[in-house]
C-alpha cells in the first residue's frame, strides 16, 4: 500500500467536507474491493474517509411498500435481516450468496453499488427491484444510476446514504459463481412488480448490468421458465474471459433466468 | 502515524500505527500475535481470520485503524485456563489440520459458524460455510469432521462461547 | 498393537501448537536490527535488459540497499542449479541455460528477479523498487509448451530450437513389433495441465551474519535444508557448508515447491553479508504465482496396442514437456525418470517406447509438484485403459483386471522391478465399497433429474521411498537419496531422534515417534522428533517422493537396532550375565530364562554413569546413527473409483462420490495416512476440475491469484471412502510404501474417466471447467441432434 491519510468522520456532511478538502480522496465503506486493491498498489488514494463510524449510513427500515437499506450496512446483516426476509426474500439470498462469511462481515451494499463491479451481485438488485439510490444530494433511479464498468451516475465526493427497494410481488436471484473468485459469472435477477416483471443481469455483460427487455416482455405476459423459451441475449454483448467465453456467458443468462423465475414462482 | 486502542484477547492494547498498517500486521508485527497468518493477498484464503468485535473477518483487509475503539480475538485467546477451546480439541482429535498453516483461520471460521448456524452443523453447511478458508493439505474431509464434532461440544461448554 | 505403536491412530504431537497459534513458521521470526528484502520482477516475459539504474532508489526513505545481478556476480556468486543430468537420445549432455540469482542482461519470464531492495520496512522497499529505472528491449515471447520447438523466439542462446532435451526409453524395435501385430490400436492426445502448487504458507527467507564467527544463519521454507545448504554452498558459492546454518522450522506445506534453491534466500544470505543485517524476505501470494516452481505442463501423443485377447501389447508415448524457462533444482528428472518409468502402471505391458521433448519457453519455471512425473505417467495410460476398454467394449474393471501383473518381482520394460502388489485385491475392495454393481441404478436416476452420471476408475501405480543412490546416480542423479536418523538416549531414559526427513504437514514428529515406541517400549511423550536445523540433525535428504516413511524411518529403525544392541551389552554388564542371553522384549532387557531384567531408563541410566563396566571393555552413552539407502523404489499402488453427476445446462461437474482403496504397504498411524490420501485426491480433483495456470500469448500469467486459479474449496468435494490394502514390501526393514502422494496420482484420470463416461465421448481436457464440460454437452448432444 501507498501511504495516504485516514480519516473518520461521525457524519456524512463531515464526510463530504472532508471529500471536498482533498483532491485525491477515497471513501471507505466495507474496504473488500478498495483495501486489496490498495494492497497490490493499483490504488493509491492520497487520503482515506472511512464511513465507518457514521450512524446514520446504517439500519434497515421497512416503511410501507418499500425496504431502504442504509449504505454502511453488511451484506451479513442485510442476509439476516428478518425485516427483508419477509418482504424481498430474493434480496436477503442475494446478500448470502456475495463472497464468503468474512466479506459478508465487512462489505456493504454502499460500497458494491457505488462501485459498481460488473460481477458484483447488488446492482442486479438494484436494476430488477426498480430500486432508488439515495445520496447526500438527491435520489436517483437505478436505471440512471449504473452507466457501465465501473461507472455510476455519482459525482466527485457524492455519498450513498440508503438504497430504498420497492417490495415485488415475487422475486428470485439465480447466480452462477466464478468457480475462483466467487464473483457472479453470470447473475440474474428477476422480479415481478405490479407494473411488470424486470428482469437484470451482471456479471454477464461487457458493458456491466443490463436488463433485457425481450425477457421482461414476455415474463410480464407469462411469469413462468417456459415464456423465456427461445429468448437469447446477444453473445456480441456479452463480456469473455479465461472463465467464460461469451457464448458461454449468453447461455447461462438463459439457464440463470429460468431458474430465477422458477424459484420466484415457488415462494407462494 | 495514528494511535489505536483496542482489546485484543481481553487484554487492552494501545499503539501508534501507520494508516497502511493492516490489522493482521498489527497482530503480527506490533503485537508478537503471530499465530494469525497471511497466506494471500485477495481477501481470500483466510488464514488470517480473526474475530472483530464477535464476528469474523479476514484481518488482512481491515486496517489497524479501522478497529480502534473494538475487540479482537485470535488464534491465541481462546483457550481458556490451559483448556483448549472445543473447536481447537475438535481439529486435534479428527486430525483436522496437517501442516497448521491454515488452521488458526479454519478454527476462527469454525467458532463463527457455530456462532451463528448453531451446535448441530449438517456436512453440506460446513462445507459452504467453509467457503472463505482454503485448505490445500487436507482435503477438508476432516476438517469438515472436526467443525461437526467441535460444534458440538461447544453445546457441552457454554463457558469458552461466552468468554468472548 | 499398543495403544501409541505401529497401527495406532495416535492423535499428533505437533497439533497442540498448531492449534493455539504456536506454531513457529519463517515469517514469525524476527531478529534483531532486522530488514526487509522486497524484488524488483519482470513486467515482460522476455527482455533484454539495455541499463538498470538504481540510483533514485537508493536515496529513497529507509532504503539500506539496493542490488542487482552485477552485485552477486562482482561477488562471485554463482547461478543456481539443476541437479539432475539428462542425456538426449544421440548422447548430448542437456542444454542447461545460465540460472543467475539477479538478472544478468535478460529476463525470461514474468516474475525474473530483476533487482532486490532492502529497507528498514516492507512498505519502504516496495515504495523504492518503483524508483529503479529499467531500461528494458522487449522480445517477442514464447509461451506454448507444444510450439516451443519450433518458434522463431529463442530462450537461451545455448538451445536455438528451445529444446533443453529429446529423451527415451524403452525398446522402439520391439514396441513398433507389437503395434503390428496388434488386433487394435487405441490413441489419445492429452494436455497435462500446468499448476501451481500454492502451499497456504509463501516461501519465506530470513538470512542473518554473524561477523564474529563468520558464520550464517539461513531460515527457509524448505523441506530439505540440508540439501539447500549443500547447494548454497558447494554450487552457488553464498558461504562455506560449515559456516552456514540452514533452519526449516513449521513448514506450511510444501507439495514440492519447498524442494527447490531458489534466487530470493540466496539473496536474503548473501545480503545480510552485504548489510551487516538480518534480511527478511517473505513471499506474497502474487509473487507466489509468479516465481515459485510451477508443475506438471505436459503434451502428449500416446497410443496402446492390444490383441486379439484383450491383452495390451505395446504403449507408445510422445511428451512434449515445458520446464519454464530456467532449469529448476529437479526439474529435468520430472518428465524423465520420474515419468516415463511409471508407464506400465499396474499392466504386464511387454513392450513400452516413450520420447519425451522438453523445452524452454517465457514462463516460470516447472518442477516437481506432488506426485512429480508419477501423475502424468498415469494420466496417460488410465486415459488410455479406459479409452481402450469403451473401444473394445469391455467393462473397464474387468479390462483392467485382464491385463494386471501378477507375479512378483515383475520387470517393467521401462527400468522398474516392481517388488509386490496385489491389484486385483484393491480392484474388488474397491468395487464393493463403491457399490458398482447399482451405478446403472444411480446413473437411470440421475437421468430422472436431467442429469448425467458417470463412473472413472484409476488403477494407480507409484514409484516411491525414492530413492537408492546408486541407482538414480546412474540415471543421472546429483545427490544421493539416502536418509540419516541419530538416536539419542539421554540418561532419563527419553529420547531425541535427529532425523534428515522433514515435516511440513505430514505428522513425522507422531509417527516416527510411534516407531521409538514401539521398538523402545518407552511412553511416546518421552520422544522428541528433531528436525530442520543443519546444527542440529547430522545430514538429511529431506522429504519429497513419499519418503519419509520407507526412507527416513528406515534410518531411525537401523540406529533403533544398533542402540538396542549398545543396550544389550551395558545390559550383559550390569545384570552379570553374557551379551549373548541379554533379550530386549516389552522395554526390558532380560537374561533369557530368568526374572531379571533392567527397564529401558535403567540401561540408558548405566549407560551414562558407567559404573559397572570399563571404559576399555565399552564406551559409554546411548546414542547411535545411521544412514539408511534403499535398496530399491516402492510401489504404492491402488484404485480410485470417481463417480460425477453434471448438470448439462451449466456444464457443473459434482463429484457425488470417492473411493480410495490404496495398498501402502506396512501403516505406522492410518490416521495420518488417510489425511494423506484426502489431501491428495484434493490436489488431484482441482488439477482435473479447478485448477489450470494460463499464460497468455505474451508471457503474462492470466491466473496470477487466488481470483482466477481456481483452488479447491470444502464445498468442491465430497467426503472421501478410504479402503487398505497391504502388500507388505519386502525392499525396506518396515514393509513401508509411502502414501504422500497417492492421491494426486490416482485422481485426475478418475475424475476424467468419469467425466467422459457421462458425456459418452472422449474429447474433455482439464481442468473441466463448467464451460469446459458444457461445450463438451453439447457436442455430446449433436449427433443425437443431427438423427
Amino acid at each position: 500500500m501507498y501511504a495516504f491519510d485516514y480519516h473518520r468522520p461521525t457524519s456524512v456532511k463531515e464526510a463530504a467536507n472532508l471529500a471536498g478538502q482533498s483532491e485525491e480522496a477515497k471513501f471507505l465503506a466495507g474496504g473488500h474491493t478498495l483495501l486489496p486493491t490498495m494492497k497490490l498498489r493499483l490504488a493509491g488514494p492520497a487520503s482515506l474517509i472511512d464511513l465507518g463510524q457514521i450512524a446514520e449510513l446504517r439500519g434497515i427500515q421497512r416503511s410501507g411498500d418499500a425496504i431502504t437499506i442504509g449504505a454502511m450496512t453488511k451484506h451479513a446483516e442485510v442476509a439476516s435481516s428478518a425485516d427483508i426476509r419477509a418482504a424481498i426474500p430474493a434480496l436477503a439470498e442475494l446478500a448470502e450468496l456475495i463472497g464468503d462469511p468474512h466479506v459478508r462481515n465487512r462489505g456493504t451494499i454502499g460500497g458494491s453499488v457505488a462501485n459498481n463491479d460488473p460481477s458484483a451481485d447488488y446492482p442486479a438488485a438494484c436494476l430488477a427491484l426498480d430500486a432508488a439510490i439515495v445520496t447526500d444530494k438527491r435520489r436517483i433511479a437505478a436505471d440512471d444510476f449504473f452507466q457501465g464498468i465501473f461507472t455510476t451516475a455519482l459525482d466527485e465526493g457524492e455519498i450513498i446514504t440508503q438504497i430504498s427497494f420497492p417490495i415485488p410481488a415475487q422475486a428470485a436471484y439465480a447466480k452462477f459463481r466464478n468457480p475462483a473468485s466467487r464473483y457472479a459469472l453470470v447473475g440474474v435477477f428477476v422480479a415481478k412488480h405490479a407494473g411488470g416483471v424486470r428482469v437484470a443481469v451482471t456479471g454477464a455483460g461487457s458493458n456491466g448490468v443490463f436488463r433485457v427487455p425481450e425477457m421482461e416482455e414476455a415474463l410480464s405476459r407469462n411469469f413462468a421458465p417456459e415464456a423465456l423459451d427461445g429468448i437469447a441475449v446477444a453473445e456480441d454483448e456479452m463480456n469473455s474471459d479465461i472463465h467464460a467465453d461469451a457464448a458461454y456467458r449468453a447461455h447461462l443468462v438463459g439457464v440463470m433466468a429460468r431458474r430465477a423465475v422458477e424459484a420466484a414462482a415457488a415462494r407462494d | 502515524m495514528t494511535t489505536v486502542s483496542l482489546t485484543v484477547n481481553g487484554q487492552s492494547v494501545t499503539a501508534d500505527v501507520d494508516s497502511r498498517t493492516l490489522l493482521v500486521q498489527f497482530l503480527r508485527d506490533t503485537l508478537r500475535l503471530t499465530g494469525t497468518h497471511v497466506g494471500c493477498d485477495t481477501s481470500q484464503c483466510g488464514a488470517c481470520v480473526v474475530h472483530l468485535n464477535g464476528q469474523a473477518v479476514k484481518a488482512c483487509t481491515v486496517l489497524a485503524v479501522q478497529a480502534d475503539a473494538s475487540v479482537v480475538t485470535t488464534i491465541e485467546g481462546i483457550a481458556q485456563g490451559g483448556e483448549l477451546h472445543p473447536m481447537q480439541a475438535a481439529f486435534r482429535e479428527h486430525h483436522g489440520l496437517q501442516c497448521g498453516y491454515c488452521t488458526p483461520g479454519m478454527i476462527m471460521s469454525a467458532i463463527d459458524i457455530v456462532n451463528r448456524k448453531g451446535n448441530a452443523l449438517d456436512e453440506q453447511t460446513i462445507r459452504a460455510e467453509l467457503e472463505g478458508n482454503l485448505c490445500r493439505c487436507t482435503g477438508y474431509h476432516n476438517i469438515v469432521k472436526a467443525v461437526a464434532a467441535g460444534a458440538q461440544a461447544m453445546a457441552q461448554a457454554p463457558l469458552q462461547q461466552a468468554a468472548e | 498393537m499398543t495403544a501409541t505403536g505401529i497401527g495406532a491412530p495416535v492423535r499428533r504431537k505437533e497439533d497442540q501448537r498448531f492449534v493455539t497459534g504456536q506454531g513457529r513458521y519463517v515469517d514469525d521470526f524476527n531478529r534483531p536490527g532486522q530488514t526487509y528484502a522486497y524484488f524488483l520482477r519482470s513486467p515482460h516475459a522476455h527482455a533484454k535488459i539495455r541499463s538498470i539504474d538504481t540510483g533514485p532508489a537508493t536515496i529513497m526513505p529507509g532504503v539500506v540497499a539496493v542490488f542487482t545481478g552485477d552485485d552477486l556476480a562482482s561477488d562471485k556468486i554463482g547461478g543456481l542449479i539443476c541437479g539432475w543430468m539428462i542425456h538426449s537420445k544421440d548422447g548430448s549432455p542437456m542444454k542447461a541455460g545460465p540460472h543467475p540469482a539477479l538478472a544478468q542482461g535478460k529476463v525470461r519470464y514474468v516474475g525474473d528477479h530483476v533487482a532486490v531492495v532492502i529497507a528498514e520496512s516492507l512498505a519502504q522497499a516496495k515504495d523504492a523498487a518503483e524508483a529503479i529505472v529499467v531500461d528494458y528491449e522487449v522480445l517477442p515471447a514464447v509461451v506454448d509448451t507444444a510450439e516451443a520447438a519450433k518458434a522463431s523466439v529463442q530462450v537461451h542462446d545455448v538451445s536455438p530450437d528451445n529444446t533443453v532435451f529429446n529423451w527415451h526409453l524403452g525398446n522402439r524395435e520391439e514396441t513398433e513389433a507389437a503395434f503390428a501385430r496388434a488386433r487394435h490400436v487405441t490413441k489419445i492426445d492429452l494436455v497435462n495441465n500446468r499448476l501451481v502448487p500454492n502451499p497456504i504458507e509463501p516461501r519465506a527467507a530470513l538470512g542473518e551474519y554473524d561477523p564474529g564467527t563468520d558464520a550464517y544463519t539461513l531460515y527457509t521454507t524448505s523441506q530439505n535444508p540440508h540439501v539447500a545448504r549443500l547447494v548454497l554452498s558447494a554450487f552457488i558459492g553464498v558461504a562455506p557448508e560449515h559456516k552456514l546454518r540452514v533452519i526449516a522450522p513449521d513448514v506450511g506445506g510444501g507439495f514440492g515447491s519447498k524442494i527447490f534453491i531458489y534466487a530470493e534466500e540466496t539473496v536474503c544470505v548473501w545480503a545480510a553479508k552485504k548489510v551487516k543485517r538480518p534480511v527478511k524476505w517473505t513471499s506474497d501470494r502474487t509473487e507466489a504465482f509468479l516465481a515459485d516452481a510451477h508443475g506438471r505442463d505436459h503434451v502428449t501423443h500416446a497410443e496402446m496396442a492390444t490383441d486379439e485377447n484383450g491383452k495390451i501389447i505395446g504403449l507408445r508415448v510422445h511428451t512434449v514437456a515445458n520446464l519454464g524457462a530456467y532449469l529448476s533444482t529437479f526439474s529435468s528428472s520430472v518428465p524423465t525418470y520420474l515419468y516415463a518409468p511409471l508407464l506400465s502402471g499396474q499392466y504386464d505391458i511387454p513392450a513400452i517406447y516413450c520420447e519425451v521433448d522438453a523445452v524452454y519457453t517465457n514462463t516460470a519455471p516447472v518442477d516437481a509438484y506432488r506426485g512429480a512425473g508419477r501423475p502424468e505417467a498415469t494420466f496417460v495410460v488410465e486415459r488410455l485403459v479406459e479409452k481402450t476398454a469403451r473401444e473394445l467394449g469391455q467393462d473397464p474393471a474387468e479390462f483392467r483386471r485382464r491385463n494386471y501383473i501378477t507375479q512378483f518381482p515383475h520387470q517393467t520394460p521401462v527400468i522398474m522391478t516392481y517388488d509386490t502388489g496385489d491389484y486385483a485385491a484393491s480392484l474388488d475392495k474397491a468395487l464393493e465399497l463403491a457399490d458398482y454393481r447399482n451405478f446403472q441404478q444411480r446413473k437411470q436416476d440421475s437421468a430422472r433429474r436431467g442429469k448425467l452420471r458417470g463412473i472413472g476408475f484409476s488403477s494407480y501405480i507409484e514409484a516411491c521411498g525414492i530413492a537408492p543412490s546408486q541407482a538414480v546416480g546412474s540415471l543421472g542423479a546429483g545427490v544421493g537419496l539416502w536418509e540419516s536418523a541419530e538416536v539419542r538416549v539421554n540418561p532419563t531414559g527419553s529420547v531425541e531422534v535427529l532425523t534428515g526427513s522433514h515435516s511440513h504437514g505430514q505428522g513425522h514428529e507422531t509417527t516416527f515417534a510411534q516407531l521409538v515406541s514401539d521398538r523402545l517400549g518407552i511412553p511416546i511423550d518421552q520422544i522428541s522428533i528433531v528436525h530442520g536445523d543443519t546444527d542440529k540433525v547430522q545430514f538429511g535428504m529431506g522429504t519429497y517422493g513419499s519418503r519419509s516413511g520407507a526412507v527416513g524411518m528406515s534410518a531411525i529403525a537401523k540406529a533403533l537396532d544398533k542402540v538396542i544392541a549398545k543396550g544389550k551389552k551395558v545390559a550383559a554388564h550390569v545384570l552379570e550375565a553374557s551379551e549373548g542371553d541379554i533379550e530386549f522384549k516389552d522395554g526390558k532387557f532380560g537374561v533369557a530364562g530368568t526374572d531379571r531384567a533392567l527397564g529401558f531408563g535403567e540401561v540408558a541410566l548405566q549407560a551414562y554413569i558407567a559404573h559397572k563396566f570399563s571404559g576399555q571393555d565399552l564406551e559409554p552413552g546411548l546414542k547411535e546413527g545411521a544412514f539408511y539407502d534403499p535398496t530399491n523404489f516402492t510401489f504404492p499402488a491402488g484404485v480410485h473409483i470417481c463417480e460425477v453427476e453434471i448438470d448439462p445446462d451449466t456444464g457443473v461437474t459434482r463429484i457425488d462420490r470417492w473411493t480410495a482403496v490404496d495398498d501402502f504397504g506396512v501403516i505406522i498411524n492410518p490416521m495420518i495416512v488417510e489425511g494423506q490420501v484426502h489431501g491428495g485426491i484434493a490436489q488431484g480433483v482441482g488439477q482435473a476440475l479447478l485448477e489450470g495456470a494460463v499464460y497468455d500469448q505474451s508471457g503474462q500469467l492470466v491466473t496470477a491469484s487466488f481470483n482466477d486459479y481456481c483452488m479447491p474449496r470444502a464445498i468442491d468435494l465430497p467426503s472421501f471412502q478410504v479402503g487398505m490394502t497391504v502388500t507388505p514390501c519386502p525392499s525396506n526393514p518396515l514393509g513401508i510404501k509411502g502414501c504422500g502422494e497417492a492421491g494426486a496420482i490416482a485422481a485426475p484420470p478418475a475424475v476424467i474417466n468419469a467425466i467422459t463416461d457421462a458425456l459418452g465421448h472422449e474429447d474433455v481436457a482439464m481442468p473441466a471447467t463448467p464451460q469446459a464440460v458444457w461445450r463438451a454437452a453439447q457436442k455430446a448432444r449433436m449427433p443425437m441432434a443431427a438423427e
